[in-house]
């Protein structure tokens, strides 16, 4: 609403915003790391979407399950989560190794190193990993 | 920059537990049924067998908060890439809209599948 007060004037001070480019994270590696690893979360959503379909297959019995793993095979749906794969993987190592700094952890009056934590979360990884393979594929 | 919302914190808590969740359980899954499967590197398991398995409503409540909590971790990164990456800072309320609306129809229909499984 204009209003009297915040009207335009001639020497109305101006903002300093300068403008970003849009491609302001190519001119670094560090920042190409940074999207990629935002754009993970594209690939977490289609994984969740392949997820529920596997699910549903599974309720309409049998042959809608046949029906669901030939989908898979299909070289668009293979070469998708090929890349998919890729991203999941690089979400997971980088959310692994920032854990020292989102957790710090103290243990009888001292801060634990780092790797002792990013350490655990790769134990964790690879319990949850073995134990989805053995009850999934028994 | 945006002003900081009460409810800021705990979407950041839900992305972190969500973020938790993904790298835990997502590449296994995706690589059994990505590739192992399809690409016959393993027997892929009977019906019966997965039946039995998602068939159990602790595994769907537990398939449930997975899908949930992965949904909320996209839908809150993907609105940081939009922010940052793209530079859409002015066009917040649309964007928390859109990601977080997502998520939420994602996870209603996670809902709705589990529910109606079997």
């Amino acid at each position: 609403m204009t209003t009297e007060r915040n009207r335009y004037t001639e020497f109305r001070p101006r903002w300093y915003r300068p403008r970003m480019s849009t491609w302001w994270w190519l001119k670094r590696w560090s920042s190409v790391a940074f999207i990629l690893r935002e754009l993970s979360s594209i690939f977490i959503a289609w994984f969740i979407y392949f997820f529920l379909r596997l699910v549903h297959a599974l309720g309409r019995g049998d042959a809608a399950y046949r029906e669901f793993l030939a989908w898979t095979a299909s070289p668009g749906i293979l070469a998708l989560n090929g890349i998919t794969f890729a991203f999941v993987l690089f979400h997971a190592v980088t959310w692994f190794n920032l854990a020292p700094q989102a957790m710090v952890v103290h243990l009888g009056g001292r801060r634990l190193p780092g790797a002792f934590v990013a350490g655990a979360n790769y134990v964790a990884w690879v319990v949850a990993t073995a134990f989805v393979l053995w009850i999934v594929g028994r | 920059m945006m002003a900081r919302k009460p409810i800021e914190p705990g979407l950041w808590i839900l992305f972190s537990v969500g973020g938790v969740v993904a790298a835990m359980f997502v590449p296994v899954l995706l690589f059994l049924f990505g590739f192992a499967y399809p690409l016959g590197w393993l027997p892929s398991p009977s019906h019966t067998h997965l039946v039995a398995l998602v068939g159990h409503p602790l595994v769907r409540i537990l398939l449930f908060i997975v899908c949930t909590l992965c949904l909320l971790h996209a839908a809150h990164r993907f609105r940081y890439t939009l922010y940052d990456g793209l530079q859409l800072q002015h066009l917040q309320e649309l964007i928390v809209l859109f990601c977080y609306g997502v998520a939420l129809v994602g996870s209603v229909a996670a809902g709705v599948v589990l529910w109606q499984f079997g």
